[in-house]
């Protein structure tokens, strides 16, 4: 009795959840989701949480004191240094952004528009990189602009210099060359890909409307690929803003970025509700930018159009 | 002869070892509207695509309005072209589309608004302006494609197949717009179609073409009635053929000879032949008259039994079986009385005849 009274309407229960799987598409979905929102759940908005808590905590040598304070924000604002490097790490990777989408432009151009076969042939070429570790590529850049480096080795050899010039390497400049040839591949893609959905035909009816190729580049392929552009901003820009390793590696003290600052806040400055404050605020600047950002390419589109 | 707008002067082109176009030569008249029709691949689109400039001749000059365009892009072509999938912009709103190639029109703003609006009313589609292109119906886009070329007042308007994708009633519609827009402003239009039916009912006159070839160029009624060669006679509408033999011919009269049909006379034939000349002796499914009964005072007729049958609302396909060939004979009825049960039995005996001007007599070399 006991059994059949306590399965029966455990039974029902199953049987109108998978009725509700069935009929609505929103459960469906969501059921779907399910590992995946799991999964973001666990990985982003926990640490976030955990992070926005300590930026409002103090240090106390090493412990915490777990009582809500602004200490860390104030500290932020009046120590210029933190603020001068948070502009110079925005203006670096806004930099790098710019070189990785005005050089991965015209490769992305080039695969959707001019190669006619073995498109997969290309697009697997321009991962390579990626086949081996970052930190060996940034070290390729450290022997590329080094004092006894490629470069200023083959122009000594060649007779252009006679002392090593030293302007290359440990400097903001070596930072963004090394960031950009880096995200290379994060900016060729998407930009391939909005290139490469583009109707040929549109091309061909601005041409027929009495545009000629450059115009026509301007008012409908720019347009059109600016998805593209978008989104290999965003993938290049975000990332490098934060990047610690490449200006640890080759940026030397003029090169240092914000990561570099958390990091040292995390580690041997050992004070982690100062880093905390510091990502927070880091984030919020980095989102401000990018609705700038998103916010001036559309005024940009309905402009050309 | 009116004024000639577009002239092809022996205009081939040639894909690595695919002839795509051969030596076309003929001119299109100003004011006229002009189709190319052919099966697919048979090179009709390609040659639209040259007058527009997309695709360089290998051979050959094309003159529109008298000048030579083999150095000019398709920018500066005085031609604008309807895509077959229409091409709107998807970034512009419909009044974007159509402004699109007025850029260098040295309108003002409230000029061109003006003529955007005025345009908008030609296609009917006023009020439309601000609606973004994907919130368009096939036959919406059809018409923002036709109004974002007729803006730029071409002297020749391009379509390609513009009306394949749009459903029977609405191609239907748009023919007859189509035909009246072309009539109002007097522009030539060129238009590519694989449709006969297409093609008969808009054009002044057709060219019929067949792998890269131009076969002939007549009007509509020239085509269906007396085409030139097998090719055109098969290709526009239903046609049955009988192998023949000339007898004699003259004074538009031609006596031939055949198996089938005995000793008969066409009367119309616009050649002359030598006798024994082997020909083709063709005649339209609706031009044989089915009886039930032996024919007594009949020059020629062809005897049968009735075959299957199909309904086509407002008229009715009968085949026709005849001993000593393989292919059934089709005939054609108009339907017109309502008649539910069917006019025939199968295997039925049948008598076809025809009148001596109903014929079409064609060389078979």
């Amino acid at each position: 009795m006991k059994t059949s009274s306590t399965t029966a309407p455990h039974h029902n229960s199953g049987i109108s959840l998978a009725r509700l799987f069935q009929t609505s598409e929103a459960v469906r979905g969501y059921t779907l989701l399910s590992p995946t929102l799991l999964a973001l759940l666990l990985g982003l908005a926990m640490p976030l949480a955990v992070l926005f808590t300590l930026s409002f905590w103090i240090q106390d040598y090493l412990d915490f004191i777990r009582t809500f304070s602004l200490k860390n924000y104030i500290d932020f604002f009046q120590k210029p240094i933190y603020g001068k490097i948070l502009i110079k790490s925005i203006r670096m990777s806004g930099l790098v952004t710019l070189a990785t989408v005005l050089l991965a432009y015209p490769m992305a151009y080039f695969i959707a528009f001019r190669i006619q076969h073995n498109k997969l042939i290309w697009l697997i070429l321009i991962t390579v990189p990626f086949w081996t570790s970052y930190l060996l590529r940034v070290f390729a850049w450290k022997l590329m602009l080094g004092y006894n480096g490629v470069i200023n080795s083959g122009l000594k050899t060649l007779g252009f210099i006679s002392e090593p010039l030293e302007f290359l390497l440990y400097n903001p400049a070596a930072v963004m060359i090394t960031l950009a040839h880096a995200w290379a591949a994060f900016a060729i893609l998407p930009i391939y890909v909005s290139l490469e959905k583009i109707d040929r035909s549109l091309l061909e009816a601005a041409r027929d409307l009495g545009e000629n190729a450059f115009i026509t580049f301007v008012r409908v392929t720019l347009p059109l690929s600016l998805p593209g552009v978008i989104a290999a901003s965003l993938l290049v820009f975000i990332p490098t803003v934060g990047d610690y390793v490449t200006p640890s590696l080759v940026g030397g003290p003029s090169g240092i970025m914000i990561g570099n600052i958390i990091q040292s806040m995390f580690g041997k400055a050992l004070n982690w509700p100062l880093g905390a404050a510091i990502s927070v605020i880091s984030m919020l600047t980095v989102a401000l930018m990018i609705s700038l950002f998103l916010w001036g390419t559309q005024s940009f589109r309905r402009k050309v159009a | 002869m009116d004024k000639s707008i577009i002239s092809f002067s022996k205009v081939s082109k040639r894909f690595g070892t695919v002839t795509a176009v051969d030596q076309a030569s003929f001119d299109i008249s100003q004011g006229e509207f002009f189709s190319l029709l052919g099966p697919s691949g048979c090179g009709k689109t390609t040659l639209l695509r040259i007058v527009a400039g997309f695709e360089t001749p290998t051979e050959g000059e094309i003159l529109i309005d008298g000048q030579p365009m083999s150095a000019t892009p398709p920018n500066k072509r005085p031609v604008n072209m309807v895509f077959q999938n229409y091409a709107i912009f998807p970034h512009l709103d419909v009044r974007g589309n159509i402004a699109f190639g007025m850029r260098k029109s040295g309108l003002t703003k409230t000029d061109l608004n003006k003529r955007i609006d005025e345009v908008l009313e030609l296609i009917k589609l006023p009020g439309y302006g601000s609606r973004g292109s994907n919130e368009l119906s096939g036959g919406q886009r059809q018409r923002v494609a036709l109004a974002r070329a007729l803006i730029k007042q071409p002297k020749v308007l391009l379509l390609d197949e513009p009306l394949g994708a749009l459903d029977k009633k609405l191609r239907e519609q748009m023919q007859i717009e189509l035909r009246q827009l072309q009539q109002q402003l007097g522009i030539t239009f060129l238009f590519v179609t694989h449709d006969q039916e297409e093609a008969l009912t808009l054009s002044d006159r057709i060219a019929v073409m067949s792998e890269g070839e131009v076969i002939e160029i007549a009007t509509p009624a020239e085509l269906y009635e007396s085409p030139s060669s097998r090719f055109v006679a098969d290709f526009i509408g239903s046609m049955n053929f009988f192998e023949g033999e000339v007898v004699d011919s003259k004074a538009r009269n031609t006596t031939v000879t055949s198996e089938l049909l005995g000793t008969i006379v066409a009367s119309e034939v616009e050649q002359e032949f030598s006798s024994g000349t082997p020909v083709w002796i063709a005649i339209r499914p609706e031009k044989l008259q089915p009886q039930f009964e032996s024919p007594e005072n009949q020059a020629g007729y062809l005897e049968g039994r009735m075959g299957p049958s199909a309904y086509l609302g407002d008229r009715s396909h009968f085949y026709v079986h005849i001993d000593h060939r393989d292919e059934p004979v089709l005939v054609a009825l108009q339907n017109l009385e309502r008649s539910l049960g069917g006019i025939s039995r199968p295997n039925q005996p049948v008598w076809l005849t025809w009148s001596p001007d109903a014929l079409v007599v064609l060389s078979r070399n």
